[in-house]
């Protein structure tokens, strides 16, 4: 037992619990900031994981920034919505059962000898998760996408901008996307 | 230049007359109609004579093909003009004597349209006219059989035509259409026979034309022969009007008086006096055909006499004097008296077309004294009855014309006195020929046709004293007037021909049999004995039979006379009630009422043939045509068993059993979409719950092939 | 050294909290987190998996990932506010006008 198996526990204990917290709250606030919680513990596993670069993004635009939107847009809709008896009411418990038989089946198959032939230990500081390296990969290999991808951020922004400007002009609301 | 090349033009002149007055007949008026329907019969007539020239210098002819009419395998029918002296010398009698009635018409029609109130029919008149000429011409110039036939039929059609031309006028306002009708009918029953003949030659000869057909006729078996020449014959009785097919010709004197004369006197009845002379090659193998032939000719001649004797209407004496006339033509040929025949044809045209046109002319001297008479005050009151039943024709109304119309009696006394057979005129020489041959050849017949020839001579007298002599027995003779020179002159031309035509076959020259031997004789090589004993025989000039023919014809005559000047005169003297029309009538009683009504010959058809026919094709038509096959075949069985099958299929076959099936094909769809619908909830959750399931399948799928290739 | 599979093993049941989520709630916003809880947790595979075989790939792939998440919440949110705007409601299960 080796202190970072142990750390490790904590943490994914830490994160299943605020990743449940999440689904179980009748407060979307505080489900938002469950949330914020497990993503802060997923940027602990990164650097873990020797990927420092994805920790920091991880962070920076996850929580940062998602989840920052994420909260304006409850508060500006009004936190506490109503909750009426489902009207599938055999679906919640159908899709525990699901979800449970599916991390069963996952569970078994890992655990049923897929190898992971464990590499060999690596101090934190070295590694491929570093800023050069993903750099360096990034604008060698993967450059196309990289462009496309900011492309396409910039067709959702405006596409947001777009979306909820729309609605101001006409002030009847578009019944078209009903 | 070879004149023989010329031929086709005898029949296109008169082709291209009738064209010209057909399209521009409206604006040429009835003096152009006449001229242009004159002129090309006269054309055709020196195309004839030059025709004659040519064969003068080669005298076994030509045959001069013009264009391929029928070409259908082994048969070959072109139309080709056969120039010969036979078809010659038809030509020339057509044309010849065609122009001057021609002539004659254009003068005679002009008063007769005007008479019947429809001048515009001139020019429908003479384009019939000269269609009869151009038909007339294929039928002689024909060098086949089949060619023969279409002129044939030609000629057949325009006398319908010419017979019923005033074809609102007659008894009951059709009478002239339906002796037309007649007159094409009975023709018919005759063109069959010529058709039935002309198979059995295709079927024994394997061709219609004259030359391949008279070369083998001498290795042709008898009885086909036979048949070939009776069934010729009986085209011969409807077209020359013999026994028993003659009817139609009294009949068809309801046409004017020129188409009495061309057509039915001098060319259309003689074309089948032609036919047996040009089939002479086939008549001289089969001795019992010829015998019928000269049989039926010789009684149809005496038959017709009789009938003759104790006609009223001047034109009917005419009508029977003509067939039996043909009757002596046919006698001849069918005797094997070939040259005789065409003779005897030849100057019965002269003055038979003479003593028509004649007859014409005194017809209508009587209608201008009716006229006369009818715008008269005094003299009307003399007519009995209304102007319009006087008969202008009969002769008991005429009488005295002698001096009102001179020149129509002297050329009208020629032609009776040629038709006797008086010499030196023209119909003593072709008359006594064929007496001669047939003393010579068929004793039977020469009894028959010397009996006729003194009737022929009375009836002949009779006439010409009856309308002639004496004073008019009613008003309008007295006040008849000549005819125009248009129409005498012709008149005078033949009255020439019928005096001297004589000449051409007298019986120490014999141009006229030298000449037609040419054909007569080439044709065949086997019977050149038989036609030359002919000759040989007419060489002979027989003077028994002459001073014979002549004391029964001068006898006939001056017994004619008796009776119809010396007894009428006598008969002056009763009363007029109760004086007899006819001088024979008391003496001879009921036979002169059977010549009068001409023995019942037309009554007895009526009987036999014409009313059970007319039962058979009434009951044809009505019971079997209409109730039989109609009614009940097509409209109870197939018809209505047809719209019962329809109506079964369509009701519950099509209905019942295949529209269901496809609505409920359609039903069943609709419904199963119906349930299908609800899986589209509209639930966002239960769609992701549906692609969270997928996902887990798939996964799942991929999970146990794992375990299981492990 | 932890070893490769209790990463996936977490992966896998963050992932299935993530769809849990996204099938029991009804709150538009809330699905949409648990939608992004996913993610996540596909992300902590993916580096896992980097780790483990040694390949920056994995590291790019997730980077993108995150840029792609960004965009798509972007536009999803401002849908979400379109829609509250016309039906002052975000339960999906009212959302049922395209039901068939």
């Amino acid at each position: 037992m080796t202190f970072e198996l142990i750390l490790f526990f904590i943490l994914a204990a830490v994160s299943v619990a605020a990743a449940i917290a999440m689904l179980v709250t009748d407060n979307s606030v505080y489900s938002a900031l469950f949330l914020i919680l497990n993503f802060s513990v997923i940027a602990v596993f990164y650097i873990m994981l020797s990927a420092p670069f994805i920790a920091m993004a991880q962070v920076t635009v996850y929580a940062g920034a998602i989840m920052v939107l994420f909260l304006f847009v409850i508060m500006l809709l009004g936190g506490d919505l109503i909750k009426k008896p489902s009207t599938f009411r055999w679906q919640p418990p159908l899709a525990v059962f699901l979800s449970v038989t599916v991390l069963t089946l996952f569970v078994f198959i890992l655990i049923s000898g897929a190898d992971f032939s464990p590499p060999p230990s690596m101090p934190l500081e070295t590694g491929i998760g570093g800023p050069k390296e993903i750099g360096m990969e990034l604008f060698n290999n993967y450059l196309v996408p990289f462009e496309v991808t900011s492309i396409l951020l910039l067709v959702a922004m405006v596409g947001a901008i777009l979306l909820t400007r729309t609605e101001k002009i006409n002030t009847g609301g578009e019944s078209t996307r009903k | 230049m070879d004149l023989f090349s010329l031929v086709p033009l005898v029949v296109f002149f008169p082709v291209i007359g009738l064209l010209i007055n057909l399209i521009f007949g409206q604006r040429l008026g009835e003096k152009g109609i006449g001229i242009v329907a004159s002129l090309f019969p006269a054309l055709s007539f020196v195309v004839s004579v030059l025709l004659a020239v040519a064969l003068a210098q080669n005298p076994e002819g030509r045959t001069v093909p013009f264009l391929e009419w029928i070409n259908a395998g082994e048969v070959s029918i072109p139309w080709a003009f056969q120039v010969d002296t036979l078809s010659v010398t038809m030509m020339l009698v057509v044309s010849g004597v065609g122009t001057l009635i021609h002539i004659y018409a254009t003068g005679y029609m002009h008063q007769d349209v005007r008479h019947h109130g429809d001048p515009k029919s001139y020019k429908r008149f003479f384009i019939y006219f000269n269609l009869f000429i151009a038909a007339m011409m294929i039928l002689v110039s024909a060098n086949n059989y089949l060619m023969l036939f279409v002129g044939w039929e030609g000629v057949g059609l325009c006398s319908y035509l010419l017979i019923g031309f005033w074809f609102d006028k007659g008894k009951d306002g059709i009478g002239n259409a339906w002796a037309g009708k007649k007159a094409f009918v009975v023709n018919r029953i005759g063109d069959f026979g010529f058709l039935i003949a002309s198979f059995l030659l295709f079927w024994q000869f394997r061709s219609f034309e004259f030359s391949t057909v008279f070369e083998q006729a001498a290795q042709a078996p008898q009885s086909v022969l036979l048949a070939i020449t009776l069934f010729m014959l009986l085209g011969v009785t409807g077209k020359s009007a013999q026994l028993p097919l003659f009817v139609w010709l009294p009949d068809a004197m309801a046409g004017p008086t020129p188409v009495s004369a061309l057509i039915h006197a001098a060319t259309m009845v003689t074309a089948g006096v032609y036919l047996v002379a040009r089939s002479h090659p086939l008549y001289i193998q089969v001795e019992q055909a010829q015998e019928i032939v000269a049989l039926t000719g010789a009684l149809t001649a005496l038959f017709a006499a009789t009938i003759a004797i104790g006609q009223f209407d001047i034109k009917k004496v005419l009508a029977y004097s003509t067939i039996s006339q043909l009757g002596f033509m046919v006698a001849a040929v069918g005797m094997g008296a070939f040259v005789a025949g065409m003779f005897h044809l030849v100057t019965h045209a002269f003055f038979k077309a003479l003593l028509f046109l004649s007859a014409g002319s005194v017809i209508h001297g009587m209608e201008h004294g009716l006229e006369h008479v009818e715008h008269d005050q005094r003299l009307r009151r003399s007519l009995k009855g209304h102007g319009h039943d006087f008969d202008v024709q009969d002769m008991r109304n005429m009488g005295g014309l002698r001096d009102r119309m001179k020149t129509t009696f002297w050329v009208y006394l020629i032609g009776a006195v040629a038709l006797a057979g008086i010499p030196p005129l023209a119909g003593f020489w072709s008359k006594d020929e064929i007496l001669a041959e047939g003393l010579h050849l068929n004793i039977p017949v020469y009894i028959l046709l010397t009996i006729t020839a003194l009737l022929t001579a009375f009836y002949a007298g009779r006439q010409v004293f009856m309308v002639f002599f004496g004073s008019p027995r009613t008003e309008p003779p007295a006040h008849a007037v000549e005819s125009s020179p248009i129409m005498t002159i012709p008149l005078m031309v033949l009255a020439f021909l019928a005096f001297f035509g004589g000449l051409l076959n007298l019986p120490s020259l014999h141009t006229f049999t030298d000449w037609l031997m040419h054909t007569l004789m080439l044709e065949e090589a086997g019977a050149a004995e038989a036609v030359g004993e002919a000759a040989a025989a007419e060489a002979a000039f027989n003077p028994t039979v002459a001073i014979i023919s002549t004391v029964l014809a001068v006898g006939g005559f001056a017994l004619a006379w008796y009776i119809y000047r010396r007894v009428t005169e006598r008969q002056k003297s009763i009363p007029p009630a109760r004086r007899p029309d006819d001088p024979l009538r008391p003496a001879l009683g009921p036979v002169f009422t059977g010549m009068e009504k001409k023995w019942w010959v037309d009554e007895l058809y009526d009987a036999i043939i014409v009313r059970p026919y007319k039962w058979l094709s009434q009951f044809l038509a009505d019971v079997i045509d209409w109730r039989f096959w109609h009614d009940w075949f097509h409209d109870t069985v197939i018809a209505g068993g047809y719209r019962r099958i329809s109506q079964f299929l369509s009701e519950p076959v099509d209905m019942g059993v295949i529209d269901r099936f496809a609505n409920r094909l359609a039903d069943s769809i609709q419904s199963l979409a119906a349930r299908g619908r609800l899986i589209q909830t509209g639930f966002v959750s239960s769609y992701a719950l549906s692609v969270f399931i997928g996902v887990m399948l798939i996964i799942g799928y991929f999970m146990v092939r794992l375990t299981i290739a492990r | 050294m932890v070893p490769t599979a209790y990463y996936i093993i977490l992966s896998a049941i963050l992932f299935t909290i993530g769809a849990l989520g996204v099938l029991v709630r009804r709150n538009a916003i809330l699905i949409f987190m648990s939608v992004e809880l996913m993610l996540n947790a596909a992300n902590l595979a993916f580096v896992a998996f980097a780790r483990a075989y040694n390949l920056v790939s994995g590291h790019i792939f997730v980077f993108f990932v995150i840029a792609v998440a960004a965009a798509e919440v972007a536009v999803g949110l401002a849908l979400i506010v379109t829609i509250f705007h016309d039906k002052k409601d975000v339960d999906v299960d009212e959302i049922s006008s395209m039901k068939g």
